[in-house]
């Protein structure tokens, strides 16, 4: 068998592929965050809670409801899009002419809130959710067994990447949105409604985090503290990539999750701090992130 | 970007989690004052196995011991450890201070470590019910304390012995990187060498940050090994057992979740959870005496079946309440060292655990139960999961006294 650095080459292609996997989430849920830091300055420490209500409005539809995968793929975002709508039109938007931390603190005690709830009436040991039929089973690689809905993960998170990225970078509603965040009183000099604008934003940044709870439902623990969990890397992942950046968040995704792939065959307990050690090392070489302007 | 989110939730809840609130009170008018302080996780990853339940279950026990009845005035106060040692240390103070007599339940084993020491400055008594470490009665033992329910060498003996000995001879550990992994990582493989097995590869992986096993799981499988070593603890394992069962490793290994409550094999879900092999020391489903609990507790915790850290919560608290009848002595009630004395004397018995009772040590001595995880086509009733496997008595599941142990009150 062909070994790399004392491990079975197949191992090493197999953790190359999980990388990709876990980036997906990275990418996903810090793509955002980061459009939501970009084009409203605004923190959002709720982002991993809104993530886990994605996943258990997932469980909701199909236990209450009847609703399966598929549709859910659609309803859970849009639920999710929502409630993030409630958020911002209720609370949030009286943060935008403060400091930046009230915001974060707004949200940071919104996802306590929200985890609070789901805790007290679900319980902490989660619920049951499994992959649709359609997706069950595994394909032989070569290499490694790989489950058929770790494969999709994949393909969703880059059609869902690239079109936001698309969207933001490409598209006339994106310059409209980049616009407003420049100058919000010259684009709305030119009869464009903005805070209606950066409303819709928010609930398309938590949308977004809501997609991404869906895709995690059948693969990990739906449980309260799901989000929590994933919250402190995919904020790494925002800061390296650079604050605000599109491109540089779904890229840093990708990246770290391959990084930290390879960290837990070598040495596994560091696998949680790999992505901070790279944090600080980004920092203090390249301050704005590896694809952050600098200020 | 420098505030941690972990920084913020510990300052701002060391202050929630101290007010801590009476919950229940069963008064006799001018009757001799209990107060019982049920310290557990009421937020964190372990509040389903402990938390709201084990507080239904103390005040079962404070009902099915009659204590109105028998002119007591009992009080149930509760407080959220959130799984850090300095917030249940601080609670434990507090309680103690305001004249409580009993701390009781606790799981999480460094917190439990950190209360046990709190219960011996304060000489009052600590009934440990749903923590693991088995260096309660070994290291950490003191005369203050009593663990209850079971501990990690009851789990290495009853699912480890069992495993090998059903021919799974070559393990792959997967543990979380703390005391309470690493202790039943340790306790399960000096089992499965000295049955003549091999530990062929262990990962410790960063606890809690991780919910992605994969990485893991690969390795395991692509060690070679027969078992793979579950040295962790639930949402966890429950990730890990969702995760072993996508990659297919289910077909080629057998799982051995070295600590798996009910409430965990509730929350996968029997078509993830099935053919899993688990010990504990309580069902619910086991025999009339446990039904019967079950039956008069559910109306309390209607979501949520009592599993062994609830139920040895309100077995627990039922012989610490006899035991203060029996003394009828208030003075010697507020001298933990006295009671728990007393408490060791007495045997035990209750709907929860029959017949049992409580070593030198401190070292609830009561029967494990190996179970099989039942398929989803064999559950015929809300919460029938288990098939019964095997059962070891106390004297084969727990440390012997004499042996290795470090034990300061026993006289050698």
């Amino acid at each position: 068998m062909m070994m790399i650095f004392g491990k079975p080459a197949p191992l090493l292609f197999g953790q190359l592929l999980l990388g990709i996997i876990n980036g997906s989430f990275y990418a996903m849920l810090s793509l955002g965050l980061a459009i939501i830091f970009g084009l409203l300055r605004v923190i959002n420490f709720a982002h991993g809670a809104l993530f886990m209500v994605g996943a258990f409005v997932t469980w909701g539809l199909f236990h209450y409801v009847g609703i399966g995968f598929w549709p859910a793929l659609l309803i859970a975002p849009v639920i999710v899009a929502s409630l993030g709508l409630g958020i911002e039109r209720g609370l949030i938007r009286f943060t935008y002419k403060l400091d930046i931390l009230y915001g974060l603190l707004l949200t940071f005690g919104l996802a306590l809130v929200l985890e609070g709830l789901f805790t007290n009436g679900f319980g902490s040991s989660g619920v049951a959710y499994n992959a649709p039929d359609l997706l069950s089973g595994v394909v032989n690689l070569g290499f490694m067994f790989l489950p058929v809905y770790r494969g999709f993960v994949i393909f969703a998170a880059i059609v869902i990447c690239t079109a936001v990225w698309f969207i933001i970078e490409k598209t006339r509603l994106g310059a409209l949105l980049r616009a407003a965040t420049e100058n919000p009183s010259l684009v709305q000099a030119f009869g464009v409604n903005v805070p209606r604008l950066i409303a819709l934003t928010f609930a398309g940044g938590v949308g977004l985090a809501g997609l991404a709870g869906v895709l995690a439902a059948p693969l990990y623990s739906v449980n309260p503290n799901m989000g929590s969990a994933l919250i402190d890397t995919v904020f790494a992942v925002v800061v390296i990539g650079g604050m605000g950046s599109i491109g540089g968040a779904i890229l840093t995704g990708f990246g770290l999750g391959i990084i930290q792939g390879f960290t837990e065959v070598f040495y596994p307990p560091a696998s949680s701090v790999v992505v901070f050690a790279v944090m600080a090392i980004v920092l203090l070489t390249r301050p704005a992130g590896l694809f952050g302007k600098a200020a | 970007m420098t505030i941690s989110r972990r920084t913020l939730i510990g300052s701002a809840a060391t202050g929630a989690a101290v007010a801590a609130m009476p919950l229940g009170r069963a008064r006799a008018a001018g009757g001799k004052s209990i107060k019982i302080a049920v310290i557990s996780d009421f937020s964190g990853p372990y509040r389903d196995d402990g938390g709201p339940t084990s507080v239904a279950c103390v005040e079962q026990a404070v009902a099915d011991f009659g204590a109105t009845q028998k002119g007591y005035d009992v009080t149930v106060l509760k407080g959220d450890h959130q799984n850090k040692p300095d917030v249940g240390t601080a609670l434990a103070r507090q309680f103690y201070d305001q004249g409580v007599d009993l701390v009781i339940d606790v799981p999480n084993t460094a917190v439990a470590i950190a209360i046990n020491g709190v219960a011996h400055d304060k000489n009052r008594a600590f009934i440990d019910s749903g923590a693991a470490g088995s260096s309660l009665t070994d290291k950490f033992c003191n005369a203050q304390s009593i663990h209850w329910t079971y501990d990690t060498y009851m789990l290495a003996q009853s699912t480890g012995g069992a495993m090998v000995k059903a021919g799974g001879k070559s393990w792959f550990f997967v543990t979380a990187n703390y005391a309470f992994g690493h202790l039943l990582h340790d306790q399960t493989a000096a089992v499965v060498k000295s049955h003549g097995g091999t530990v062929v590869g262990n990962v410790n992986y960063p606890f809690p940050q991780t919910t992605d096993f994969s990485s893991f799981l690969i390795q395991a499988e692509s060690s070679g090994a027969q078992v793979l070593g579950l040295a962790n603890a639930g949402a966890d394992t429950v990730n890990s057992i969702k995760q072993a069962h996508q990659f297919g490793l289910t077909k080629k290994m057998k799982i051995a979740g070295l600590l798996v409550f009910i409430n965990d094999v509730h929350g996968m879900g029997l078509e993830i959870a099935q053919d899993l092999i688990l010990t504990e020391s309580f069902y619910w489903n086991l025999n009339d005496r446990t039904r019967a609990f079950t039956k008069r507790v559910l109306p309390r915790t209607p979501n949520n079946y009592p599993c062994m850290d609830q139920a040895g919560c309100y077995s627990g608290t039922l012989h610490f309440l006899k035991t203060v009848h029996a003394m009828n002595n208030m003075a010697a009630v507020k001298n933990g060292a006295e009671l728990v004395a007393a408490m060791k004397k007495m045997p035990t018995d209750d709907d929860a655990f029959g017949k049992a009772h409580i070593r030198e040590d401190g070292r609830f001595m009561c029967t494990a139960y190996l179970f099989k995880v039942k398929k989803p086509g064999e559950s015929k009733i809300p919460w029938d999961y288990y098939n019964l496997l095997a059962s070891t008595p106390a004297n084969k599941a727990y440390m012997p006294m004499s042996e290795e142990t470090a034990c300061k009150l026993i006289k050698t």
